[in-house]
């Protein structure tokens, strides 16, 4: 199949079609607004929904009100909008419902930047909610891995019923790249009960700890809430049944890690730098790693694709075999490279923070490498 | 049908305090609904956060106990991916007109097919005793020690002005009448809203020195009224009037596009 | 041969600087080039200087931005001023006979044509950018030129298609007759 010129953001509108996304609620926010746009256009000619809300609480409780009833459902935001879904990215990780949330990052904090990228959101995807909760969180650094990832991010979120940030920054966003629109993985579809109604406990899940949640008016009666519940989904204060409630919803993220963690890792075998990215600065070290290499410079390149879980057994195992030093570019004060940290000794990491929305450039790298080797 | 086999029996007793009037709004909604002839598998009932939206959980629907303020954007989800459901809102007034206040003019505008009541207490009841936007000028909350200076809305002309297709008053101490416009917006093809007014003894009532629940009901039905009386507040049906439905105008036009497949 | 192009387009708001750089972008990829094309975004866009990126590499790219401009394209000398001096010695410039590049690095290459006299000839002003392309890939020889019809009939609103087509054509016309006289 040849390949088609197409932005990120509307990459991230074709990944989510081929993925089966029907619902669409959202409202606008540069610098990802073509995606809102895009859908307009497109779900209606397919079947599916669109809405412009009042605002972004609106947008993720309406589409988590679609999932409900049974429809691959998405919004599309940016930090401010992303700082106001919090509540409801809770809920859903609290009842299990599946859906997809894109945050097309720019700089903060606040207003910040609207038509920069940024990288200022790496922590508040994992922990912008209150609670301990489950979250899977996918970073694309091309247009094809947009397109790639929307569909990964379905998948997942409906395979382990969990919310699913797709998060990448604004350059990632606007770039247009050669993409081949065809589906690298197959689509996977939530898992429906098939006990009796009588029969129905909506959160016994057995040994998965993942539910089948009946699509209301599929002729299960349910109650859902935010507030801990029990099995049948009814609030409970019983301490045990709170304790199991939450290890179970962070169990089913953490026992299948191997799954969910995604990453290319390239040239590791002899590497004493390693560049580790993702986004817009994964695109320079990409670059800078092929030169060094070229030069003769022993340097590997980490690329992140799952952000959350964050791979720390990756990056354990790796420093344990190379004892390497790594290079962690990002454009934000050192979010990724502090989590880094707690598998790579600190003194072992060389931050490079850019924060003014301008992009971390191989040039700029070239010259950190140089100090490192 | 028996309305009462509407209820999850196993689910009482229920939360609220004695007197409190939230119950008598629930029943008078059930027996409405018991006079339709939904299936129960194909109704949604949505709640907020409050006293009053723990109602959900005590109903043999499908039901979805939400977050504070937001169950009309979650019902509206409901509602567009799956349009056979008839999907009904129970919210507080401080869900419904303070936290929840932008969802409801919006989803009033849009005329979507919701039926939302509201229970009004006057106050905030689960977190005991604070002015809402619907607690009268001077009235006693906990947060409004001096009397509440704030002015309340008029959720009837609110709803009204920002397009509510039916919009009604009642209170509980008219459990008929009541009944009787719950059934109505029931049956309205359009956004529906129904105030009820409702006491909260242990709140309002305690702090605005309004006696027991009895006398509570006896202040409404001397301050409340379905014939216009001068000086009470009037209960009633204050709009009904036809206008296409939100999803109906979606669903047009996918077929117009051509597809026609529903967003499920 | 393999040769990368940075190649940025620049004009002033409306003048479709964006949407040339996106057809030629296009027609690269066509042309089993790999591409990425970028743009001003946001305030920096509204108005004023606007401008297009095009990497176009038989190698991958990685990162998206141009590093080494050696080709540019603008339509205007304002930006010409904010842009030209990105432009990498021994890199080629399109612009206008009207404006003025004599402050720029005396290794250029310029090329100077009737962009926009050419443009009123067809009575549209408007289809400037494309007739640059049209120049823009005779000098350089970068696409197929079946490629770069494809492109302009793809993106440009269908009832102009055949005013783009001429616009194209006119532009190869100049752009030959420019890169003859230069040997
Ligand atoms: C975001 C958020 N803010 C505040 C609260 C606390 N809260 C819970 S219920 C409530 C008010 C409920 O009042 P109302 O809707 O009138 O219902 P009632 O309890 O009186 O029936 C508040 C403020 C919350 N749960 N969530
Ligand atoms: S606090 Fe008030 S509103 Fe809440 S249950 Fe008690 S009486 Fe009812």
């Amino acid at each position: 199949m040849s390949k088609k010129l197409i932005q990120g953001n509307e990459a991230c509108v074709e990944g989510a079609l081929a993925a089966g996304a029907r619902f669409f609620a959202g409202y606008p926010i540069t610098p990802s607004t073509e995606i809102a746009e895009l859908m307009a256009k497109k779900l209606p000619r397919v079947g599916g929904v669109f809405m412009q809300m009042e605002d972004e609480i609106a947008s993720i409780a309406t589409i988590i009100g679609a999932s409900i009833s049974g429809a691959k459902a998405m919004t599309a935001t940016s930090g401010p909008g992303f700082s106001l879904m919090q509540e409801n990215l809770g809920f859903a990780a609290m009842t299990e419902v599946p859906i997809v949330v894109v945050n097309v990052t720019r700089g903060g904090p606040s207003t910040g930047t609207p038509t920069k990228a940024s990288q200022g959101d790496f922590m508040q995807a994992r922990w912008g909610c209150h609670g301990d909760h489950p979250i899977i969180v996918l970073a694309p650094s091309s247009v094809q891995e947009v397109y790639d990832l929307a569909i990964t991010a379905f998948n997942m979120s409906e395979k382990y019923m969990v919310p699913v940030v797709l998060l990448y920054d604004e350059v990632v966003g606007h770039l247009r790249e050669g993409v081949e629109l065809v589906a690298s993985s197959e689509v996977l579809n939530r898992e429906f009960p098939t006990v009796a109604p009588a029969n129905y406990r909506p959160y016994a899940t057995g040994d998965g700890l993942i539910p089948k949640l009946a699509p209301f008016g599929s002729g299960y009666r349910y109650h859902m809430s935010g507030l801990s519940h029990d099995e049948t989904g009814f609030p409970t204060g019983n301490p045990a049944t709170i304790e199991n409630l939450v290890m179970r919803l962070n169990d089913k993220i953490e026992n299948n890690r191997k799954d969910i963690i995604k990453y290319k890792a390239i040239d590791m075998e002899d590497a004493e730098v390693i560049l580790l990215a993702y986004g817009s600065p994964l695109r320079s070290a990409q670059q800078v790693q092929k030169q060094a290499r070229a030069r003769g410079e022993k340097v590997g390149l980490i690329q992140l694709l799952t952000l959350w879980p964050f791979p720390h057994e990756l990056l354990t195992d790796v420093y344990a075999k190379t004892k390497a030093d790594f290079i962690v570019p990002e454009l934000s004060l050192g979010q990724l490279a502090d989590e880094v940290s707690k598998s790579v000794p600190r003194d072992k990491i060389t931050r490079v923070n850019r924060n003014d929305g301008a992009l971390i450039t191989p040039a700029q790298l070239e010259q950190v490498l140089k100090g490192v080797m | 049908m028996n309305y009462k086999d509407l209820l999850r029996k196993d689910k009482m007793p229920h939360i609220w305090c004695p007197g409190c009037g939230h119950g008598m709004v629930l029943s008078a909604f059930l027996r409405a609904l018991a006079k339709k002839d939904f299936d129960p598998d194909n109704v949604a009932v949505i709640s907020g956060i409050g006293c009053s939206s723990r109602a959900s959980g005590y109903l043999d629907f499908n039901t979805l106990h939400t977050t504070h303020g937001r169950a009309i954007p979650f019902a509206t989800g409901i509602k567009m991916a799956k349009p056979g459901l008839k999907v009904i809102v129970l919210t507080g007034d401080g869900d419904s007109t303070a936290i929840g206040g932008n969802h409801l003019i919006h989803a009033a505008r849009r005329n979507i097919e919701l039926t939302v009541i509201v229970f009004n207490n006057n106050i905030y009841g689960m977190t005991s005793g604070q002015y809402s936007p619907l607690t009268p000028h001077m009235k006693l909350a906990t947060t409004a020690p001096y009397g509440n200076i704030d002015y309340p809305f008029d959720l009837v002309n609110l709803a009204k002005g920002a397009g509510a297709t039916f919009v009604a008053r009642s209170a509980t101490v008219q459990p008929r009448h009541l009944e009787k416009v719950i059934g109505q917006g029931l049956d309205h093809n359009g956004f529906s809203l129904i105030e009820v007014i409702t006491q909260c003894p242990t709140y309002f009532g305690r702090k605005n020195k309004m006696g027991s629940p009895v006398d509570m009901l006896q202040w409404q039905r001397e301050n409340t009224s379905t014939t216009g009386k001068e000086g009470t507040i009037p209960l009633g049906i204050f709009a009904q009037e036809e206008r296409p439905e939100y999803g109906e105008n979606y669903f047009e036009l996918i077929k117009t596009l051509g597809e026609g497949k529903s967003g499920e | 041969m393999s040769k990368d192009w940075e190649l940025i387009i620049s004009g002033s708001g409306g003048q479709g600087a964006i949407l040339a750089g996106i057809i030629f972008a296009e027609a690269a990829l066509a042309d089993g080039y790999n591409v990425i094309q970028t743009q001003s975004y946001g305030p920096e866009a509204r108005g004023g200087a606007s401008r297009s990126e095009v990497l176009i590499s038989h190698e991958e790219l990685a990162y998206p931005k141009v590093q080494d401009c050696n080709l540019m394209v603008a339509l205007t000398q304002e930006s010409l001023d904010k842009y030209g001096s990105l432009l990498g010695a021994g890199g080629i410039l399109i612009i206008d006979e009207a404006i003025d590049s004599s402050t720029l690095k005396t290794s250029i290459k310029v090329y100077k044509a009737p962009i926009f006299a050419t443009a009123e000839k067809l009575l549209k002003p408007m289809v400037a950018n494309i007739l640059v392309l049209g120049i823009l890939n005779a000098i350089s020889g970068i696409v197929n030129l079946e490629h770069l019809e494809s492109a302009v009939q793809a993106r440009v609103p269908a009832a102009t298609i055949p005013l783009n087509l001429t616009a194209l054509a006119e532009g190869s016309k100049i752009g030959k007759d420019l890169a003859s006289k230069s040997i």
